[in-house]
């Protein structure tokens, strides 16, 4: 008697479980207190000057909440991009399209990565 | 094993537009719209912090851009957008537990992520613009 292994491991047709579902809810979960404190860097530094806001950056707390939130932020909008494309969007066109959320999603988050060190550790 | 033949037109289950527009429903698609948002709103939070990365000269530009009406508003819409999808996000959550199901809190749910969202968000930009000295 035979029993595939992927079902014995519980891992199903897309041979990765629920990795994706438990993944999407970490990052949601993670985002509740960090994008309201986003929200609250941005209200309270509308307008500021560049040393005030440069500054509020560098402090280690924030530049570390502020890592946090565009990692997380960038995972958690790469598999909601994807799931929305997987809906709508059909054959050849849907790899494309996950592909091209794929890199939006690391492009930014890499971009909000750097910019963050740049101003935590630069000169 | 039968194979399908390609471009048999099979017939598909109802969709969206068989269905009589519901609260809840609309709310599905508004959750979907905001996690768009806020990726487009991403987009933003990236322009400011490398703007910020890159010296004064240029934070000046993005800071008058974000300074404007405009700005703010867009940035309003930015921060509803993200509340909304974290209230909408935090029904999902219970959800996931298995309670909250019934059509009763499903209702709840819908009011409460509109005018939640709604409320908290102006209550955000009043708190700042209080920090700030604004009044």
């Amino acid at each position: 008697m035979a029993t595939p292994l992927k079902r014995v491991r519980g891992l199903g047709a897309a041979h990765g479980g629920t990795e994706t579902f438990w993944r999407q809810r970490l990052t949601a979960i993670a985002n509740i207190p960090l994008v309201l404190f986003l929200i609250w860097s941005i209200v309270t530094h509308i307008g500021a000057g560049y040393d005030q806001v440069h500054d509020y950056l560098a402090q280690p707390i924030v530049a570390l909440l502020l890592l946090a939130l565009v990692i997380s932020a960038a995972i958690h909008m790469r598999i909601g991009l994807k799931e929305i494309i997987e809906d709508y969007v059909h054959g050849g066109a849907k790899m494309v399209a996950i592909l091209l959320a794929t890199f939006f999603a690391a492009g930014i988050g890499l971009a909000c990565v750097v910019a963050l060190l740049k101003i935590s550790l630069g000169s | 094993m039968s194979h399908a033949k390609p471009g048999v037109e099979r017939p598909l289950s109802p969709h969206l537009q068989i269905y009589r527009p519901m609260l809840t429903m609309m709310m599905s698609i508004a959750h979907r719209i905001s996690g768009v948002g806020n990726s487009v709103g991403f987009l933003l939070l990236t322009w400011w912090l490398v703007a910020v990365g890159a010296g004064s000269e240029a934070y000046e530009q993005v800071s008058s851009f974000f300074g404007s009406l405009g700005g703010r508003a867009l940035l309003f819409l930015f921060s509803w957008s993200l509340i909304h999808h974290m209230l909408g996000g935090i029904r999902h959550l219970i959800w996931d537990t298995g309670h909250g199901l019934d059509k009763v809190s499903i209702e709840v749910f819908a009011w409460a992520t509109i005018i939640g969202s709604t409320v908290l968000t102006v209550l955000v930009w009043l708190a700042g613009y209080w920090c700030k000295g604004a009044f």
